[in-house]
């Protein structure tokens, strides 16, 4: 293993952080369409406004699903025990966020392919839940990892699960559910006020702006809750950051307000949630403002700040076990081996500026507002 | 224990998933390169017929597409969510090819379909022909990764079993990439998606001169079919032979298993062409051999022996026995990780302590297994012997089949007589189903006839499963059953709906303008005016 150039602990990091990238692309790209999606039955009234909405973001929304897929083969590739232990422990909230996916692409390419009124608003409320559910599940399922999930490993690394769907409705985790839409909510608002006029573009305003507000309110109470009244997980005896071993090899405590101890211990990391507030208060104000793309950048930086935030806060837990704490799984010992991610390390390295490319291209080329003409003439038009 | 009943409800939902994922894959891959023709041809000539066909067959492809997507992201999560020990255990190896299929492949083509349907007024032609392309590269090399994780389930080279992490970890990345099964498989996939995107092209085409409409487009699109259906169903045989070539070097059991090969035969064994079965295992009732062919095919020579099931099984027992001592050293080194001696005797057997884990099944203390249940789990090394059989010999069939069929209609492509005869036609919009049929069961056949392993002689399938509830199960299987059903009967529905519609004249962009950039953006002041208008 010495051919390989860079050591396990340093490779353990910078997975961590593409993996926070990752994760943040997909929340600041795929966000647009689920949250455009989400407020679609509200924002928009008429079926023409409806369409004008699904064709504002149809060129876009398959490549930025992408991000979400390449996050799931991302944990696959990189972190095989949180795949493994996240995907089935949250086997039925997995299947309602397959709901939605299954759904979405769809709705989106079937809604307008008939003229009927019935067909129409079954795909409309489709596309609803489309953008909804998986916003919740998201947040609840980050929310779960502050909480703690009850898994235990055993000594061949099999898992026992002793949870169920509606365990993971936990308060603060149901929180996290709800900051997680809001800030969809904001986003979504940020894209239609951005590239629409009219009633349409005021509606979207107005549930940004409320939805922005209710963002900056419940982060807040959720930094107050995880001080005060939540309990944080704690390493206590410590593996070697750069060696290859099963997670059962550490102790793991419970403190209360542990999980803002990262930050007494590493102040920089305040700037995530200062970009988190920051962003959401500065779209309120690019809301007001009619701001077009100042608003989406700042709505944009806001999801930056949050995920960062859930991130940099439960370091270096990936998902702590509640019903056997040294089962959780740590940045130390969930990963792949250093080999698989050098390899995947330079794969990422090489493919994601290209992705960053071309998406910025086709971005650029499908800029402007969409004209109801060209709606009409496309049979492909959603 | 592990509850039996949980691995077979799992097997069942992955094996519905996939295979209904399955039919949507091979129609965008082949469709995705023909539209790609079609649209090099409309570039170059300037014909608006080809571009009409390229949209099309571009409208079914987006219908078809969007399954393809929505079930694609079931396939990826059912990883986890149902096979949590296979994630964990191979994951290090073949979550990378996973992930490089999304970063390279999928990405590429997923954000530039957008452009494909919405592109045609904002591009150039070469820009968007280009588009096209682009979409196409990305779906066959989203096949390349996919089949060389595939590849690795059946043929697991590269990797070895790490004792403190209790996993299997990638050692040769280039071993993986290059495995030979993978490179078998993937042309041999391509190709038959290309033949399924050219039999669904010249199946609607036939129907179309049925009832003598969109004469023009039909007969263009039968002779890109048949000339590309042709190409491709050669190249479906002939690299099929090289699976099977393959898949001898490395899976004897799954050979055997498809010819229902009891015994050992001498070189060179014969092809089984034909059978009725006994009871099982022994002597099939009633059949016809092919002296020489299977062993010729198979081994590429005369002297080459091809094992028999029985004796196959036979050295299982002898692996499993092997594998014991690995999982004893294993035990030793999770108490003492300083244990040097363990490790030295792990390091010499590891390889067969995949064939420990077959009798789990039997006992969770395997180290105390009896000799009656090292037999046994020796004898659960035979994949179901018939299915297979039958399975191998009707895909094979229709891949002939395909050869011949598309021959003959090149041939009356090239003397124009596309549209002289009526029964003809009807036959050749009747074969619509028969690709499916073989792609279908030539997935059966790899991953069944890998049974009982997950991971060829790693990973026991039924190890694999997650600790999931019987209720989860039932519940996620209802659920994909009652929406699969619903989501095909939509899909069906738009796409006999958008058959009966017909290719649209006057799309878009007129023909005078297509060499500039068609504004629809236009300029923001004039656009907010009509807009807000």
């Amino acid at each position: 293993m010495s051919s390989i150039p860079l050591d396990y602990e340093t490779l353990r990091l910078i997975w961590w952080a593409l993996l926070g990238i990752i994760l943040i692309g997909f929340a600041v790209l795929g966000g647009r369409d689920l949250g455009v999606g989400a407020l679609l039955p509200f924002a928009a009234r008429t079926d023409a406004e409806r369409r004008l909405l699904l064709n504002l973001v149809g060129p876009t929304w398959e490549g930025n699903q992408v991000w979400l897929i390449v996050g799931g083969a991302a944990i696959f590739a990189a972190f095989p025990p949180l795949y493994a232990v996240s995907f089935s422990g949250f086997y039925l909230a997995m299947i309602l966020v397959l709901l939605a996916l299954i759904l979405r692409p769809v709705g989106f390419k079937y809604r307008g392919k008939l003229k009927d009124a019935r067909w129409r608003a079954v795909w409309d409320w489709v596309l609803f839940i489309g953008g909804f559910v998986p916003a919740l599940v998201f947040g609840v399922a980050l929310g779960n990892a502050f909480v703690g999930a009850p898994f235990a490993l055993d000594d061949s690394m099999r898992i026992s699960y002793s949870g169920n769907l509606f365990g993971l409705f936990a308060p603060f985790a149901v929180l996290c559910g709800l900051v997680s839409v809001t800030m969809i909510l904001a986003h979504g608002g940020a894209v239609i006020a951005g590239r629409t006029e009219g009633a349409i573009a005021e509606r979207a305003r107005n549930y940004g702006m409320i939805a922005a507000l209710a963002t900056i309110v419940l982060f807040a109470l959720g930094g107050l809750w995880a001080a005060f009244g939540l309990d944080g997980y704690v390493v206590t005896q410590a593996t070697d950051p750069g060696s290859a071993i099963d997670p059962l090899s550490k102790t793991v405590e419970l403190q209360r307000g542990a999980w803002l101890g990262n930050y007494g211990r590493y102040p920089w990391m305040m700037i995530a949630p200062v970009l988190g507030f920051a962003g959401m208060l500065l779209a309120i104000l690019g809301f007001r403002l009619r701001l077009g793309f100042g608003t989406l950048l700042s709505t944009s930086i806001g999801l930056f700040g949050i995920v960062a935030t859930a991130g940099l806060s439960l370091f270096p837990f990936l998902l702590p076990s509640s019903t056997m704490p040294a089962s959780s799984l740590t940045l130390w010992d969930a990963t792949s081996s250093q080999l698989t991610l050098f390899i995947m390390l330079l794969v990422t390295g090489f493919f994601l500026p290209i992705i960053l490319i071309y998406t910025s291209w086709i971005f650029y080329i499908m800029r402007g507002p969409v004209s109801a003409e060209s709606i009409d003439k496309n049979p492909n038009a959603y | 224990m592990i509850d039996m009943t949980v691995v077979e409800l799992s097997r069942w939902q992955f094996a519905i998933t996939a295979m209904y994922h399955f039919l949507f894959v091979p129609l965008t891959i082949g469709l995705s390169v023909m539209m790609a023709i079609m649209e090099s041809v409309y570039v170059m000539t300037g014909r608006q017929v080809w571009r009409q066909m390229t949209l099309f067959w571009g409208t079914l492809f987006g219908i078809n597409f969007a399954m393809g997507v929505a079930t694609g992201v079931v396939m990826e999560f059912q990883f986890g969510m149902n096979w949590s020990y296979y994630s964990h255990y191979v994951g290090d190896v073949f979550g990378a090819p996973l992930a490089i299929e999304g970063l390279m492949a999928f990405f590429l083509e997923a954000s530039f379909i957008g452009l494909f349907f919405f592109g045609w007024d904002r591009l150039p032609k070469l820009g968007h022909l280009a588009v096209t392309w682009l979409v196409a590269l990305g779906t066959n090399f989203s096949a390349l990764w996919i089949l060389i994780a595939n590849g690795w389930m059946q043929n697991p080279v590269g990797a070895r079993f790490n004792p403190d992490t209790m996993r299997m970890e990638i050692t040769d990345f280039v071993a993986v990439v290059f495995n030979p099964v993978a490179q078998a498989k993937f042309v041999h996939t391509v190709s038959a998606g290309y033949v399924l995107g050219s039999v669904f092209i010249f199946a609607i085409s036939c129907l179309f001169l049925l009832q003598g409409k969109h004469v023009e487009l039909a007969k263009r699109s039968m002779a890109v079919a048949a000339s590309f259906g042709l190409l491709s169903a050669l190249s479906v045989v002939v690299l099929g032979d090289e699976s099977g070539y393959v898949a001898t070097e490395h899976q004897k059991m799954k050979i055997a298993a498809m010819e229902a090969m009891y015994e050992t035969e001498p070189a060179p064994a014969s092809l089984t062409l034909f059978a009725i079965p006994g009871r099982e295992p022994g002597e099939p009732a009633f059949e016809v051999r092919l002296p020489w062919v299977l062993g010729l095919i198979t081994t590429r020579s005369f002297d080459r022996e091809l094992p028999g099931i029985l004796d196959l099984t036979e050295h299982a027992a002898l692996r499993i026995q092997n594998g014991l001592i690995a999982y004893n050293a294993l035990q030793e080194i999770r108490t003492d990780r300083t244990n040097e001696a363990a490790r030295a005797t792990f390091d010499q057997h590891w390889a067969d302590l995949g064939y420990a884990l077959l009798l789990k099944r039997y006992r969770a203390d395997i180290e105390n297994a009896t000799p009656e249940e090292i037999v046994q789990a020796g004898m659960d090394t035979v994949p179901d012997v018939w299915p297979l059989f039958w399975s191998f010999r009707i895909m094979v069939a229709v891949g002939f089949f395909f050869i011949a069929f598309f021959a003959f209609w090149f041939f009356r492509a090239s003397t124009g007589r596309l549209d002289t005869n009526r029964p003809l036609l009807w036959i050749g919009f009747a074969v619509l189903p028969l690709p499916w049929l073989a792609i279908e069961l030539g997935w059966f056949i790899a991953e069944f006839g890998r049974q009982p392993w997950v991971v060829e002689g790693v990973l026991p399938t039924f190890y694999a499963a997650s600790g999931l509830h019987l209720s989860d199960l039932v519940i996620s299987i209802a659920f994909f059953v009652t929406l699969y059903t619903i989501l095909a009967a939509v899909m069906v529905f738009l796409m006999v709906k958008t058959i009966k519609a017909g290719p649209r004249d006057n799309l878009l962009a007129p023909d005078k303008d297509d060499d500039d950039f068609v504004m629809v953006g236009l300029p923001p002041a004039q656009a907010k005016q009509e807009f807000g208008a």
